[in-house]
């Protein structure tokens, strides 16, 4: 398998655009034959559009795309898959009604006379493949019930029984306890023994470090670096990939911080997050940071009461709020514009004055009935407030710009006169313009006394805008940090600070 | 044997087990419902035809898709079988072969909406449910074909019996056979449940996800026309109400047979002997005294049953294997 010459797969100068937003700029990847190969970036650098190209899930705009030295442009994963590239994906698909073995062998099973299937052999090969990977699986189980880990190996003996020799794992230790970790580094190798070529995908630079031999570094959609590891350190990888200046994109003004309105203490969702302890005053805008999976909206749900917890306490003002309680919560001051707005936050069917007056529909309705001219009023209001574009407040949700669906979420939350706002990706989706113009509302908001704690996946917004930054990583929080110790090399590294190693 | 499939066989002997026993009671109350010439021809004959639809209903359902228009393609077909016995002197070979092409035809259609358009099959057959039987109609008009104007090879084919078996259940039975080890057996056929299991994943695998649904689609379409051509060979006369309604009698066949109404497991055998219990169960519940207006109650409650068992069968399955898995 390691006769060629040169790289097993390149990616050079790998463009890919969405419409008008840009996926990748000028991706490039290397990776021989026997090697792991990290790649890391944060959320949004592109990795995992280059793995959908490598997979034929998407094909590029440009660039060059080198399979053991032919070029190739894959139009669907079947294609792929049969040049022998096998991706592990962090959350595998497999199915669920299905064995173990047919999951391993569907669509290529071994076939005898008039295309019976061989049960016999193909249950012979699985055992193989599971003694080779030292694992125990039982082969005739369903898939259905396994464990993320387990679905990985199968997964896995799935790209060994191709002989697939490019190997992807997109992020495949999110999900996995110690002990997982461990037997997938060592099947890891395993592969590499053999002359595999494999890409490592992490933000666990503890793993990145301890399994890799080499390491791309991408931001932006770009190529940054590749090195081998032993001639960097974490350092030089986070300076790379943070490598951008915050500068005076988001005008956070100034706001006069007043007295606790929200504290979290010890919140814990079991497998979520444990032992979150967090406080809000009043004018103060606090941003929690986390990779994507950290347990941030997770968190963010749990103190609205949307989704239950197994122990803390959340107070607002002083006063309990009960748990699993959004009524409750909304009424006590707790206002949470969420992260899919689109789905979540907006009937995407009804106009911006009912969907502005949604939340206070009570206080607008007299003897059971709602009156349109008093909902009006209402929503007039606020959408002036809050600079709404659109031509009449009849307009249907669905037809607003993504700025301007946000600005009505957040009038229907103000609306409510909350104490604390909960905002999650305030600008996920918005163009650059409009970003800074949610911000600006943002600060002023604070201004005005309101407490709010923002989850934002965007190291720069969170470090423009944000008071205090509290750090969650794997639902533990890892940091605390105020304004001006809040630099991306020190967010980033308590993103990815494993707690297994702490423990 | 492993674990799945002794779980699916109990599902299969449970059908089966509460068909002798609905048959043994009915029996004793009345000895002619199984032991005389007729009862016994009976009891084998009229399933055959929901039989052949409750298999390629299966098929479809398996896909995590349903065919709601395989009734008016019975009807579709079973006038083209006429018709041509009628306007042509094609030898009955033939007839039949064009009348399971043309079933097949339509489930294609069926099929390639489904698959290609993507709109859910449950929109589509319905519309095709209503499209084929009014061509069907229209065709038509006010004729109507009777039993003199079938051949009379034709009509002793849906009379006749070999060893005590009705022809008409050994070519139904035939089917079954040839379909169940189709779905057990071939790569095409595991790709149905695979599909049916998890449409995403099975795009991922790289399977011909499309190609698989025309072919469920087709199978079933073919299977109607099947059941049409066999239709009049029992019956004789073609009216216009042909089929109305055993679309759904097909859906509660492969229902209580074990066919999980959202796809990727369940068996066609199961499908078929769900089909032999619910014709059964019509026949006999005036023996056991139950009024008619009780009777449709019945097979309702039988389909909810069905659903209820395999949802408390699934969850009871699924907390097992968590319960494994955390060992």
């Amino acid at each position: 398998m390691t006769g060629t010459d040169g790289p097993a797969l390149v990616l050079r100068d790998v463009a890919k655009s969405f419409g008008s937003v840009v996926a990748l700029r000028a991706a490039t990847l290397a990776v021989d034959a026997g090697s792991i190969h990290a790649l890391v970036g944060e959320n949004g650098a592109g990795k995992s559009t280059l793995v959908k190209i490598i997979s034929g899930l998407h094909r590029r705009d440009g660039g060059e795309f080198l399979l053991e030295g032919r070029s190739v442009d894959f139009r669907s994963t079947a294609e792929s898959k049969a040049a022998g590239i096998a991706v592990i994906y962090q959350e595998p698909t497999l199915f669920p009604d299905l064995s173990v073995t047919e999951n391993i062998f569907m669509g290529r099973q071994p076939t005898g006379r008039w295309g019976r299937i061989d049960r016999r052999a193909m249950n012979t090969e699985a055992h193989a493949l599971f003694e080779q990977l030292g694992v125990q699986i039982d082969p005739d189980r369903p898939a259905e019930g396994l464990s993320i880990a387990d679905q990985q190996i199968i997964e896995i003996a799935k790209a060994i029984s191709l002989q697939a020799r490019v190997l992807i794992m997109d992020e495949p230790t999110a999900a996995l306890s110690g002990n997982e970790v461990e037997r997938l580094m060592t099947v890891a190798r395993t592969l590499r023994d053999s002359g595999c070529a494999v890409v490592f995908i992490s933000h666990r630079f503890d793993e990145v470090f301890e399994l890799c031999d080499t390491i791309t570094v991408m931001r932006d959609g770009s190529y940054v670096s590749t090195d081998p590891v032993d001639q960097v350190d974490v350092d030089d990888v986070v300076r790379r990939l943070v490598g951008r200046e915050v500068g005076d994109l988001y005008p956070k003004q100034p706001s006069e911080i007043g007295d606790v309105v929200l504290e979290v203490k010890g919140l814990t969702s079991l497998g979520l997050f444990s032992d979150v302890d967090l406080t809000v005053r009043s004018g103060e805008i606090v941003g929690l940071a986390g990779l994507v999976g950290a347990g941030r909206s997770e968190v963010a749900q749990a103190i609205f009461g949307v989704d239950s917890y197994n122990a803390g306490t959340v107070h607002v003002d002083g006063r309990p709020v009960p748990a699993r309680n959004p009524v409750k919560a909304m009424e006590m001051g707790i206002a949470l514009v969420p992260e899919d707005r689109r789905r979540h936050g907006l009937v995407l069917e009804e106009d911006i004055s009912r969907n502005i007056t949604s939340a206070t529909r009570r206080s607008l309705s007299h003897g059971g009935l709602i009156w349109s001219a008093l909902e009006r009023r209402s929503a007039r209001q606020w959408a002036s407030r809050l600079e709404v574009k659109a031509s009449a407040l009849d307009t249907l949700g669905g037809t607003l710009s993504g700025g301007n669906q946000q600005k009505v979420v957040l009038a229907k939350w103000l609306s409510t006169e909350p104490r604390v706002l909960i905002i999650d990706e305030p600008t996920r989706g918005i163009d650059v313009g409009t970003k800074s113009e949610v911000h600006r509302l943002l600060s002023t908001l604070a201004q005005e006394g309101l407490g709010i704690l923002m989850i934002s996946s965007e190291l720069p917004e969170v470090l423009g805008m944000a008071d205090r930054v509290v750090v969650l990583s794997e639902g533990h929080v890892t940091a605390e940090l105020g304004r001006d110790e809040a630099t991306p090399e020190a967010v980033m590294h308590a993103a990815t600070s494993s707690q297994r190693e702490h423990a | 044997m492993t674990r799945l499939a002794s779980l699916l066989k109990q599902r299969e002997t449970g059908i089966l087990v509460a068909f002798l026993l609905f048959l043994a009671v009915t029996t004793a109350i009345n000895p002619r419902f199984l032991f005389s010439s007729d009862g016994w021809r009976d009891l084998l004959l009229t399933p055959s035809i929901l039989v052949l639809l409750a298999v390629g209903q299966a098929m479809v359902i398996i896909t995590r898709s349903v065919d709601l228009s395989v009734g008016s393609i019975v009807a579709l077909t079973a006038y083209l079988t006429g018709r041509l016995f009628l306007d042509t002197g094609l030898p009955i070979a033939v007839v039949v072969v064009l009348a399971v092409l043309a079933g097949m035809v339509l489930g294609l259609i069926n099929g390639a909406l489904v698959a290609f358009a993507k709109v859910p099959a449950l929109v589509i057959t319905l519309g095709t449910l209503y499209a084929y039987r009014g061509i069907m109609l229209q065709w038509a008009g006010s004729d109507r074909i009777n039993a003199s104007d079938i051949p009379d090879a034709w009509l002793t084919f849906g009379t006749s019996s070999l060893l005590g078996i009705p022809l008409l259940a050994v070519v139904s039975l035939l089917v079954l056979a040839g379909v169940a080890w189709f779905m057990h057996n071939a790569r095409a056929g595991r790709e149905l449940y695979a599909i049916g299991s998890d449409p995403d994943a099975a795009v991922l695998y790289g399977l011909k996800v499309k190609s698989r649904v025309l072919l469920a689609f087709a199978a079933s379409g073919a299977l109607a026309g099947l059941a049409g051509v066999l239709y009049v060979s029992r019956y004789g006369t073609i009216s216009s109400g042909v089929g109305m309604g055993v679309e759904l009698e097909a859906v509660g066949a492969a229902v209580i047979g074990g066919v999980a109404i959202f796809g990727g497991s369940g068996t066609v055998l199961g499908a078929a002997i769900g089909a032999y219990l619910l014709t059964t169960i019509n026949r006999g519940l005036p023996i056991l005294g139950i009024e008619d207006f009780w009777q449709r109650a019945v097979v309702g409650l039988l389909i909810i049953a069905a659903i209820v068992l395999d949802k408390l069968l699934a969850d009871r399955q699924h907390r097992k294997l968590l319960a494994e898995r955390n060992q």
